[in-house]
């Protein structure tokens, strides 16, 4: 229990700090940089959470996936990532206190209310479940979930495609 | 560990997802601050799963389909952002008002 409790302290302050970066840091590429850290943390949560399927298909889609296109993107609009570029909006003093009010709101209910924990055991083949239920119950829309991805393929295509 | 540590991670990544999308003037940043904030979403519904009820896996499931649809999200973002930049040459929101002159 000691463990993972060290485990998940260290796990937070990485994803978390590298979140806090993310949004401050000027430098986009950096901040592109600090999001991948923060997606690996949340991963390291999955597994102690006992997902590791979860995990994997984090560190494959966020860090492998998304995170590359972000870098990607942030690469072909190069010119407008000087460093010397103001990278924060006027009301940015009111969206962090905004935030911070929110979390604070958050902490206070997530405090309060009474969850229905249970002491119950994570079932041992949970991947096999898993799959199981994505192919039965959740088949529907586990279909329309790769329609949409058909979907988002062809219509980013056609959007960044260059006019001739 | 308990359930509520996960949860105020999770609300604390929201809350810093939150902050980047309002105060960003880049169209990437604003994308990365969404990010974060599903990110937060995600690691919700696994905590409840794995705390209230672990034998059935609908927190996992869903999250899987999140997964998805920030895949498509981020791409078609992603291409938005790169066509606007070919067109108007920029990506801060700020000079983006075409429909507001």
């Amino acid at each position: 229990m000691m463990v993972q409790t060290i485990v998940f302290i260290i796990l937070a302050i990485v994803t978390l700090g590298a979140a806090l970066a993310v949004v401050i840091v000027k430098n986009l590429f950096h901040s592109a940089l600090y999001l991948m850290l923060s997606f690996v943390g949340v991963a390291g949560l999955y597994i102690l959470l006992e997902a590791p399927f979860l995990a994997a298909a984090q560190i494959l889609v966020y860090v492998g996936a998304i995170a590359v296109l972000i870098i990607f993107a942030i690469m072909l609009t190069r010119r407008l990532m000087d460093k010397d570029l103001v990278q924060r909006n006027a009301q940015w003093g009111w969206s962090a206190l905004g935030a911070v009010l929110l979390f604070g709101t958050l902490g206070i209910i997530l405090f309060r209310a009474n969850w229905p924990v249970v002491e119950a055991v994570v079932p041992s083949e949970t991947i096999v479940i898993l799959g199981k239920e994505l192919m039965g119950t959740y088949a529907i829309p586990f279909e329309v979930a790769s329609v949409l991805l058909l979907a988002a393929l062809v219509g980013s295509i056609i959007i960044a495609r260059e006019e001739k | 560990m308990d359930l509520y540590w996960y949860l105020i991670v999770a609300a604390a990544l929201f809350c810093i997802g939150l902050y980047g999308a309002l105060s960003r003037r880049n169209a990437i940043g604003i994308l990365m601050g969404i990010e974060l904030m599903l990110n937060a979403v995600n690691i919700n519904l696994v905590a409840f799963w794995r705390y209230v009820k672990p034998a059935v896996l609908t927190g996992q499931i869903f999250a899987i389909f999140v997964f998805t649809v920030a895949a498509a999200e981020a791409a078609v973002g992603l291409a938005l952002i790169i066509a606007i930049y070919r067109n108007r040459d920029t990506v801060i929101i700020e000079d983006i008002n075409l429909l507001k002159e």
